[in-house]
């Protein structure tokens, strides 16, 4: 009996836990408009100990093609030391660094897009799967923080 | 043995109560806003994907209907297959979307429409091939048209895709065409005159998609290397001087030159062995931001330089890997060709 005590109970604790979609793409709405969730984006990725490096704008042109919105830019992010360590020792990734999220009015609400840092990694550095693992976690964090209007 | 006997069976108790979750433990509202609101709208009013919220599509599709369209998706149409979600949550934003439109959900018989698919052919191309595309392939745009104008006011799906051959049961399309959906440009076709018999032969040359090579698929991660490189046989200087000079051949503006870690770091500590060059073609941009906003997250385009161990390397990131992302045909093509001429500029800088 005491050989299925420690069975029973992983099979008990994996069906509590709950699958977390781990999506290639994030993405969320928010109902602030452009320039409060612009703000919000920010400080929460400040708040998870990044530094935003630069806003990028992506909208040049656009109202002219018949967009209703001129508001487009990309975030850019990361931290000093990661971004150097990670483009030392991986230099396949040094397109993808630092890290960025799209922000954009979709009338009155704003959307957010990033691509998934897991999909940076593959079986060839399993030593880089923790790393990106983390910035997913924080990123992950700040898609939910801008879901969630109440404050 | 007593002892573990005990505990052997406070855990099966124990079991038996907290898994599986019980359907109402999960939160469809917050499942609804964490997966599909960002294209079906908070209320599921529409936006880049169809609305979900009107009533005749509510009393038109059965709960089976939905809960196959979340597993399954739509291949090519940007519409995810939700993989990761267990039964009980596909349940519970089902039931979030029912909250909308009360009433109790239609099933359908499984009955089979028998009809005349070639003479459904013919009467496809009368009726329905100007919003739902040659054979059946879908309006252009997807719905993903977020603030930019539209043909329609919602973009027909596509019918000859397998993702909505597995979730709609012949009966479901039937009605459909019968009542139409009020609100969308969807209209009763037995309004419109077609008889009943006219409509059966239409579902069964919809169902006869089922059995040829899709068009439609989905694009899987690994289907292209993730990065673009090149050794220049070039200094730094020079490297990025024949850079820019293929740009501009490629009809691209120059927007920005800067270091991989410009505003991470203070100026003076910037490392100069790693050189991003930003560029930019207006026209393209556009057309790219039209077929799918999300891919603006990839622009304006970029090539970085970098000197590791006495080399001049050139990186790029490979737009064909990246367009698995966004399970979007129409963004597929754009995405090759930009691969291309990534390749193009940077070969041509090395040669
Ligand atoms: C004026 C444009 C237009 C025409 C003509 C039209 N449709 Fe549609 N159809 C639409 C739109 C738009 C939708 C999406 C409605 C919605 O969002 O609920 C739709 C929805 C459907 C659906 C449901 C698809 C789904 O994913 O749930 C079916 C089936 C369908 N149409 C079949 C047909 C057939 C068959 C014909 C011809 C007899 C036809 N339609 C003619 C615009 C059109
Ligand atoms: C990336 C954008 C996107 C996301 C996220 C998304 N959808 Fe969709 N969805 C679409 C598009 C676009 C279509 C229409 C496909 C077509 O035109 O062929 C669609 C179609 C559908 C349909 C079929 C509607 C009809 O008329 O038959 C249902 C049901 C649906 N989605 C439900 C959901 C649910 C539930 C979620 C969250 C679990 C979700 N979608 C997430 C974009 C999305």
């Amino acid at each position: 009996m005491k050989k299925f005590l420690p069975f029973l109970v992983l099979i008990f604790s994996l069906s509590v836990s709950n699958p977390s979609q781990a999506d290639n793409l994030l993405m969320a709405r928010t109902n602030l408009n452009f320039p409060e969730a612009m703000l919000k984006l920010q400080d929460s990725i400040r708040n998870h100990g990044y530094t935003v490096s630069r806003v990028q704008r992506v909208d040049i042109g656009l109202t002219h093609s018949g967009y209703v919105t001129d508001k487009y830019r990309v975030v850019f992010f990361g931290k000093a030391d990661l971004v150097t360590r990670l483009s030392n020792d991986y230099p396949k990734l040094i397109p993808y660094l630092p890290f960025k999220i799209a922000i954009f009015a979709e009338g009155d609400d704003t959307l957010i897009i990033a691509a998934n840092p897991l999909q940076l990694t593959d079986k060839t550095y399993p030593e880089l799967k923790p790393v990106m693992k983390k910035v997913e976690k924080d990123m992950l964090e700040i898609f939910q923080t801008m879901r969630n209007n109440e404050e | 043995m007593r002892l573990s006997h005990q505990i052997l069976s406070i855990t099966l108790i124990l079991a038996f109560f907290i898994s599986p979750p019980a359907p109402a433990d999960e939160n469809g509202a917050a499942l609804y806003a964490e997966n599909c609101a960002v294209c079906h709208g908070n209320q599921g009013k529409g936006g880049v994907g169809v609305p979900l919220a009107l009533p005749d599509f509510q009393y038109a599709v059965s709960d089976q209907f939905l809960e196959r369209t979340i597993r399954r998706g739509r291949p090519g149409r940007v519409m995810p297959a939700f993989k990761n979600l267990s039964e009980t949550q596909v349940r519970a934003i089902v039931r979030h979307i029912r909250s909308w439109a009360p009433g109790k959900p239609i099933r359908y018989p499984t009955i089979k429409v028998s009809g005349d698919p070639l003479k459904g052919r013919i009467l496809y191309k009368k009726n329905c091939a100007a919003c739902h595309g040659k054979n059946a392939k879908g309006g252009k745009g997807t719905g993903v048209t977020f603030s930019r104008p539209r043909d329609l006011p919602i973009i027909a799906p596509a019918l000859n895709n397998q993702g909505f051959l597995y979730a709609a049961s012949d009966q479901m399309i039937k009605a459909t065409l019968m009542n139409g959906r009020e609100g969308t440009p969807m209209v009763s076709f037995l309004k419109q005159g077609l008889r009943e018999q006219d409509i059966n032969d239409i579902v069964s040359f919809i169902r006869s998609f089922e059995k040829r090579a899709p068009i439609h698929a989905y694009r899987e991660p690994g289907h292209d290397k993730l990065t673009v490189a090149y050794e220049s046989p070039y200094g730094m200087k020079e490297t990025i001087a024949a850079l820019k000079r293929a740009i501009i051949g490629e009809n691209f503006r120059i927007i920005r030159i800067q270091t991989l870690d410009s505003g991470l770091v203070k100026k003076a500590q910037e490392d100069h062995n790693k050189i991003i060059i930003y560029f930019c073609n207006f026209q393209l941009l556009n057309t790219a931001l039209a077929v799918d906003p999300r891919v603006g997250l990839f622009l304006p385009c970029r090539i970085t330089v970098v000197k590791r161990h006495g080399k001049v390397m050139v990186y790029a990131l490979n737009p064909k890997h990246l367009s698995y992302l966004f399970n979007n045909d129409e963004l597929n093509k754009l995405c090759d060709n930009m691969s291309k001429v990534y390749i193009s500029i940077i070969e041509e800088a090395t040669l």
